[in-house]
């Protein structure tokens, strides 16, 4: 029994070897802080021009920093202190001014030998970094009813051009039901949906009343308005977080309906959440003539009144903008610059050529959410999140001559919120109105400390573990320490590669699989001693030990992967971050406790003849 | 070399049965009449962490936010005295914190907000549903998995070790009244994985010596594989112990439930798998025959 490994094996060994290091170098390599500069809009040339405009108020300001680039898109300076980071910050967007976007980075310091074999620290979560985690709920039901209510407005307006004449027709839920006096108008009316509004099947059936007519929207229609409405939500929130200049944003949809923000190392969170949270839109409504429509409060009193009547048809909504800017009028006061797409152009074109001398009224509208408390039935208290719609007249002013593709909206409270109102309405409306459900705010000095108390305690366990399998397993405890230490490295290696993010919670994975991954080992040398003591040579022993042993590890390793798989499936970040170090880690741990300590065995005792093992 | 002691661990099982039913007994009473102390995963809410730069007054401050027309708040250090947990009951608003905060700042004093966690009630409740199914598929899938390596007396053993482990851990947290929150979920999930790795192991030696073992009683047999494994299993949990006291001690409060979640099913999953596998596997008349290898397994070997 030689106990050799051949040639192979042992190359194969090393290659793994090398490789942990190779990737698990560059999390050796600290980032630096730095500010990064964009231009808002994508013409805008960054070049060494603005850098030296940059570093001059840096220098001026008195903050320290080095190794400044630019590469025409975008300027990155580093500096040598984080605490001073926000301070720079400041200083270079009062002097840059508001056409740029000054966002907080970390510069990888990554040597470029690593970084050129693909070489990535590991990323860190939010409760390491810092910053804002928010879990937005979309509203689903609520993009449905919009598109119900202008298939509405389409088809009252269609049946009274076909002269088809109907007694009410309204929106009920879900549906769309018109009642009518006689079954022919009904049959005329249901012929012109089927031909023209193939989203709408009308409801048929024996129970059906023969003088109403009950449109639902088709499961395929629905489900691509819902579908469309996440996608839209997703796009406008990515555009507002890069609006708000943040590095590594991360903007997702998580289920059904339920879109993940996270932001890392962003401190002001009140002006995060009131740009991402915020779900505001704009209509433009002419002023009701009689009295129709709906009546609004002015969002600031004015001397028009408390609150004026609102036609219920928009002409145009947020949706129709594509850009919006933030300026002052003749008069210093705040003012929106608005341009449409052809379409809101044409639409505000026809609506405002006939209607010269009636009012058009600014409608924003922002979606909000309160909690309501109520006792439920078991006497418990149940608080339910109910949604609600806020709409206020902007502004009310007289049209005086037809207007076209751009315009401008005054009447705003302050240059903040006019700043905001032109943000919002650049990054594009929502489709759907949001709630946050979920948020979680870490602030930076809690970051710091929580990596400090993950290093010490994964340092302490690793010392403890390491004591213990020397004391208890002398030499062959040596080897079980190399491969332990060995684990570590993997672990962090395959982490890095797979851009997986390290988390407390992942760090308490990694502490526990330092402990678990010396049970292979403690199986194994408990065997060899069983083998030594039932009278076996130390070479049988050691070949025994490990055959034998290697059926318990596999079958206890595969049931804790089965778990740790579940974990993963069901669980929500930090959850998640624990089954992935767990199951990196038992995946690297069964590598190095049974092949690569087999092969250090092999090395220091195989194909000798042995009197007695160090066991 | 001496021979291996053989411990007679089955001869005491009746005093490990009533041990562990009255553990039992004693855990599911205090879950059901009193329950979890959840956390705010769970329950939904408003939870703020700040650091004082001295050591701050919690009923002070606890007096200053009443003052201010906050209801009820629960004001507690955490961790060390200089910071404050401060948790709003019954009505979480998204705007909370910020009012809480600018009220703690308002008399001028240096106070740093470390975090600020808002789940609304919805996430709560999907959770706790998530949860408990997770829970139950991970023993449903890990009963079928030592179904098929083992055989079914041997999985119905592991899952009831399994359970007895998790109960008890739960029980635990709801008598010491320890806040239930994800992490902990998560140290529960891997305290199953922990149990089942020590109940596979012992059930994988039962195994072999009943294979190679004849002529004796399942007692002895169980008896036997039990201290061949003793070493391992103590050795093994105490240096998963080890790294889990210094979790405990150094990780810092955000993992100290985490912590004792793993220190209490690690040192009852290491008993569990001494005891309550091998008593149920007893108890089911575990033998020899239900572990012969299939016939065809050997004609296929006795194959020149």
């Amino acid at each position: 029994m030689p106990n050799k490994f051949p040639l192979w094996k042992n190359l194969l060994i090393l290659l793994i070897v090398t490789f942990g290091f190779v990737y698990a170098a560059p999390n050796l390599y600290p980032p630096d802080p730095a500010i990064q500069l964009s231009g808002q809009s994508g013409a805008m040339v960054i070049d060494q021009v603005v850098l030296d405009k940059i570093e001059g108020s840096l220098d001026e300001a008195g903050i320290a920093h080095f190794a400044g680039e630019a590469d025409g898109q975008t300027a990155l300076v580093r500096l040598q202190a984080i605490d001073q980071q926000l301070r720079a910050k400041e200083v270079i967007q009062a002097n840059m001014g508001g056409d740029y976007i000054v966002a907080l980075n970390l510069a990888p310091t990554t040597p470029d030998w690593l970084r050129n074999l693909g070489g990535t620290p590991m990323k860190l979560g939010l409760d390491l970094s810092g910053g804002v985690h928010f879990l937005l709920e979309v509203d689903l039901d609520s993009a449905l009813t919009t598109r119900l209510e202008g298939d509405l407005q389409d088809i009252k307006a269609a049946l009274r051009e076909e002269r088809i004449r109907y007694r009410t027709f309204e929106i009920r839920g879900n549906q769309i039901i018109g009642q009518f006096r006689d079954v022919d108008q009904v049959g005329l009316a249901t012929s012109l949906v089927r031909t023209n509004y193939r989203d709408l099947q009308p409801q048929i059936g024996p129970s059906q009343n023969p003088l109403s007519l009950v449109l639902n929207l088709s499961e395929e229609a629905s489900s691509t308005i819902e579908d469309n409405a996440i996608k839209q939500n997703l796009t406008s929130l990515r555009n507002r977080v890069n609006e708000l200049g943040v590095s590594e944003p991360l903007v997702s949809r998580q289920g059904k309906n339920r879109i993940v923000v996270e932001l890392p190392g962003v401190q002001d969170t009140a002006e995060a959440k009131r740009i991402i949270g915020k779900t505001a839109n704009l209509e433009f409504r002419l002023e009701a003539e009689s009295k129709s429509g709906e009546t609004f409060e002015f969002r600031n009193p004015t001397v028009q009144g408390p609150d004026a009547r609102l036609e219920n048809k928009a002409v145009i909504t947020g949706e129709n903008v594509t850009d919006a800017r933030a300026s002052f009028d003749e008069n210093g006061r705040p003012q929106v610059n608005i341009t449409l797409d052809s379409k809101g152009g044409w639409q505000m074109g026809h609506a405002t050529r006939d209607n010269i001398g009636r009012r058009l009224g600014v409608l924003f509208i922002e979606y909000k959410t309160k909690l309501e408390k109520s006792v439920g039935a078991d006497g418990e208290l149940v608080i339910t999140p109910v949604p609600f719609v806020e709409k206020n007249i902007i502004s009310l002013a007289t049209v005086q001559a037809q207007l076209g593709k751009s315009f401008r909206i005054t009447g705003l409270d302050g240059q903040r919120e006019s700043s905001e109102l032109a943000l919002l309405l650049r990054a594009g409306a929502l489709a759907a109105p949001m709630y946050i459900v979920e948020e979680r705010t870490i602030g930076p000095s809690l970051g710091a400390d929580n990596i400090e108390l993950g290093v010490k305690s994964v340092t302490l366990g690793m010392f403890l573990v390491l004591l213990f399998m020397l004391v208890i397993y002398k030499g062959f405890g040596v080897v079980a320490n190399f491969a332990l230490a060995m684990n570590l490295v993997l672990l962090v290696a395959f982490m890095s590669l797979l851009g997986a993010t390290l988390t407390l919670p992942g760090i308490a994975g990694i502490v526990l699989t330092v402990g678990m991954a010396v049970d292979a080992n403690v199986l194994i040398f408990s065997r060899i001693r069983e083998e030594l003591a039932a009278g076996a040579s130390p070479q049988g022993a050691i070949s025994a030990g490990y055959d034998r042993a290697f059926v318990s590890i596999l079958d206890a390793n595969i049931t804790t992967l089965i778990v740790a798989l579940i974990l993963f499936l069901i669980g929500s970040g930090p959850v998640q971050g624990f089954a992935v170090t767990l199951s990196i880690g038992i995946l690297t741990s069964m590598f190095t406790s049974i092949v690569m300590t087999r092969g250090l065995v092999n090395l220091v005792v195989g194909g000798r003849r042995i009197e007695k093992l160090w066991i | 070399m001496t021979q291996l002691k053989v411990y007679n661990f089955m001869g005491i099982r009746k005093y490990a049965l009533v041990f562990s039913v009255v553990m039992l007994l004693v855990s599911s009473w205090s879950l059901y009449s009193q329950g979890l102390v959840l956390g705010l995963d769970f329950s939904g809410g408003t939870q703020i962490e700040v650091g004082y730069k001295q050591p701050a007054d919690v009923g002070k401050l606890r007096e200053k936010l009443e003052v201010a027309g906050f209801e009820s708040p629960v004001v507690v250090h955490f961790g060390s005295e200089t910071d404050v947990l401060i948790r709003m009951q019954g009505e979480p608003d998204q705007s909370l914190a910020e009012r809480v905060y600018q009220v703690l700042q308002a008399d001028g004093e240096e106070v740093e907000l470390r975090r600020v966690d808002f789940v609304g009630p919805q996430i709560g409740e999907e959770l706790r549903d998530d949860g408990g199914l997770g829970m139950l598929t991970a023993l449903a899938i890990v009963m079928l998995y030592v179904a098929i390596r083992f055989q079914f007396k041997f999985s119905v053993a592991a899952v009831l070790a399994l359970g007895h482990d998790v109960l008890i851990t739960l029980g635990v947290f709801s008598l010491a009244r320890l806040e239930f929150d994800l992490t902990v979920l998560a140290a529960i999930l891997a305290v199953v994985g922990y149990s089942l790795n020590d109940t596979i192991v012992v059930s994988d030696r039962i195994r072999e010596n009943f294979r190679k073992i004849r002529n004796t009683s399942a007692v002895e047999v169980i008896n036997e594989s039990l201290s061949q494994t003793l070493w391992r299993t103590i050795n093994t949990s105490l240096t998963t112990l080890l790294v889990l006291l210094a979790l405990f001690f150094i990780g810092g409060e955000l993992i100290h439930n985490f912590a004792i979640a793993l220190l209490v099913g690690v040192g009852i999953g290491t008993y569990s798998s001494i005891y309550v596998a091998a008593t149920v596997m007893l108890a089911m008349n575990v033998d020899r025959e239900d572990l012969l290898e299939p016939v065809e397994g050997e004609l296929v070997d006795d194959l020149p």
